[in-house]
């Protein structure tokens, strides 16, 4: 590609990925499915892994998994999540890291605050995304978030990164 | 049972903090009462610090909490595993700060004194200036006496307890039964989900033997299973109990089905576990040893509590750290088979995610509900908490007091030696 084409596919993945992070701040979770491919992996590991399914994670989310997990927090009988912290994130830093075909991939660091009982917390990770082109936008064929401090002493969450 | 506490006059007498039905508030939040805890409890007794499979090799290591002391469970070269404190004798700064990994030597990076795996001082920069008459062996660092039990490592600063084993006592029984979730393979863990909630540490000592709370706080993780596996999850109406064990121990069997699991290998497999069994068939394992692995994979049908810090929970080690008096540090390791087929192991680290770790389905539920009762004590100072429920109806069990999978049995027991100990 060149510089044009490169900086065209930066800005549209840019423009994605700020808009997963508004619907994820605003907890639409409906349209967050509606993102994904149905074969696409949602990682949140502890450790690197060649193969996260052989090792253990915060989340490992298949398609199953991902609604059962957003129905858990819909459905209001989940005390952590009725109701959930609120949060605002950002995403900066993008690095397209391979384009091959409609596949895209791109990393980048996210900074996420969250409040509940008046009480306020920070997380950074690094994340990268796996994505399909569908020639007017994107879908998630994987989401990697990896916390700064994943292996270490963490605290429950009731949102998705 | 629902007369008040006098509050004012609480002092630190155990006696006066713990009756049989009920706790004082201050158990949850005096600040004098927990450094006493650390001293009459942590110090005194036996403290579960690791598993061996966490460090499998000669010179394999990993870091552990005994209360807030932090120490180094180690395997030396012979094969002997070591538990010390992580501090060097020289002026105190810890000689390792690696989670885990294999060395030959520890060494303080403030001045290089060096120690072997087993805690002695093997060298040190310059040693002439402390002469003649330095004894390096008076210098190694401060050692944990350390026994295992079914691979489960514990360690004691207090040279006079019991042997560890009569320390378990009757909990031995049920470790051994615990331990069938290798499936004929030996248990090994599978890595672990660390988290952090503001409570005492006790509020979750006493969890691990409340199944009343169950269906309430983990409703939503019921739902996400299929009917059959929320039906073998709904047992406050089945024939489970818990039973006081001794020494502060208790377990609850929540799934009497699930207490042995070699037994009744010809039950159906349970529908979840179907394509797990088919997977397996198709690697080539004979029938019975599908049965027995996809039935171990399933887990335990009880919670065994070993007090202060420990619990095999149905099909991982939960182990508590306290912190604060209003912080409690809490492991969750996942276990599996070593040696045993992949999709086995890796179906046991899904269903682990699934309930476990900052992101399962139960334990943020469980965050919220525990960190609820330390916002909740800042009132009523005067009001008890109950440990009550089921105390008429107790009988006796095996090895003790028995009641239903429901009752307070455990938290009973628990505190009754948190009382012998905290008045010694």
């Amino acid at each position: 590609m060149n510089k044009t084409d490169t900086d065209n596919l930066l800005w549209q993945v840019t423009q994605f990925l700020w808009s997963e992070a508004a619907i994820l701040d605003a907890k639409e979770y409906d349209a967050w499915l509606d993102l994904w491919q149905p074969e696409g992996l949602y990682i949140l590991p502890i450790e690197d892994a060649d193969d996260y399914a052989a090792v253990l994670n915060l989340c490992y989310d298949d398609d199953k998994m991902r609604r059962n997990r957003i129905k858990r927090f819909q459905d209001g009988f989940s005390i952590s999540s009725a109701p959930p912290a609120i949060t605002v994130r950002t995403l900066s830093r993008f690095v397209i890291d391979a384009v091959d075909g409609n596949t895209v991939v791109v990393s980048c660091g996210q900074h996420l605050v969250e409040d509940k009982f008046g009480r306020q917390r920070l997380w950074a990770a690094n994340v990268r995304y796996t994505l399909t082109s569908t020639g007017s936008s994107f879908q998630i064929q994987e989401k990697v978030v990896r916390l700064l401090n994943s292996d270490g002493v963490l605290n429950s969450f009731s949102y998705l990164f | 049972m629902n007369q008040l506490i006098d509050a004012k006059n609480i002092t630190l007498d155990p006696d006066k903090l713990v009756s049989h039905d009920k706790i004082a508030t201050s158990m949850y939040s005096s600040l004098e009462l927990f450094e006493q805890e650390q001293e009459k409890i942590f110090r005194k007794t036996w403290v579960w610090v690791a598993h061996a499979s966490e460090v499998p090799d000669k010179g394999s290591f990993k870091l552990s909490k005994v209360g807030r002391e932090p120490v180094i469970v180690v395997r030396d070269r012979k094969g002997n595993i070591h538990v010390m404190v992580n501090r060097c004798r020289h002026r105190a700064a810890t000689v390792c700060e690696i989670h885990k990994g294999k060395t030959s030597s520890f060494q303080c990076p403030y001045h290089g004194w060096g120690y072997g795996l087993d805690g002695s001082l093997r060298a040190l920069p310059y040693p002439e200036q402390y002469g003649d008459d330095f004894d390096k062996s008076q210098h190694g660092l401060l050692k944990l006496r350390t026994e295992s039990y079914q691979g489960m490592i514990f360690a004691t600063f207090n040279d006079d307890i019991e042997p560890l084993e009569d320390f378990l006592g009757a909990a031995r029984k049920w470790i051994d039964l615990f331990m069938k979730q290798g499936g004929g393979f030996p248990v090994k863990t599978l890595g672990e989900h660390q988290f952090s909630v503001p409570m005492n540490w006790k509020v979750q000592l006493e969890n691990t033997t409340d199944a009343y709370h169950f269906p309430i706080v983990h409703k939503s993780f019921l739902q996400s299973l299929d009917e059959e596996a929320e039906k073998t999850f709904t047992f406050l109406d089945g024939e489970g109990f818990v039973e006081d064990l001794g020494n502060g121990h208790s377990v609850m069997v929540m799934i009497p089905e699930l207490v042995d699991l070699d037994a009744d290998l010809d039950r159906k497999i349970p529908e979840r576990f179907e394509a797990l069994a088919q997977e397996l068939r198709d690697e080539g394992y004979p029938e019975d040893q599908v049965r027995r692995i996809v039935r171990a994979v399933g887990g335990s049908g009880f919670n065994l509590n070993l007090f202060p810090n420990a619990a095999c929970s149905m099909a991982f080690f939960r182990i508590l750290t306290p912190v604060a008096v209003d912080r409690t540090d809490i492991r969750h390791i996942a276990i599996g088979m070593e040696g045993g087929p992949e999709a086995a192991n890796r179906l046991r680290l899904r269903l682990h995610e699934h309930f476990q770790g900052p992101m399962g389905f139960g334990s943020p539920d469980d965050a919220e509900v525990w960190e609820r009762i330390q916002r909740g004590v800042d009132g009523g100072a005067e009001l008890p908490i109950l440990v009550n429920r089921g105390i008429e109806k107790e009988f006796q069990g095996d090895a003790g007091p028995r009641g239903h999978v429901s009752d307070e049995t455990g938290m009973r027991a628990a505190y009754a030696m948190w009382k012998r100990m905290m008045q010694e």
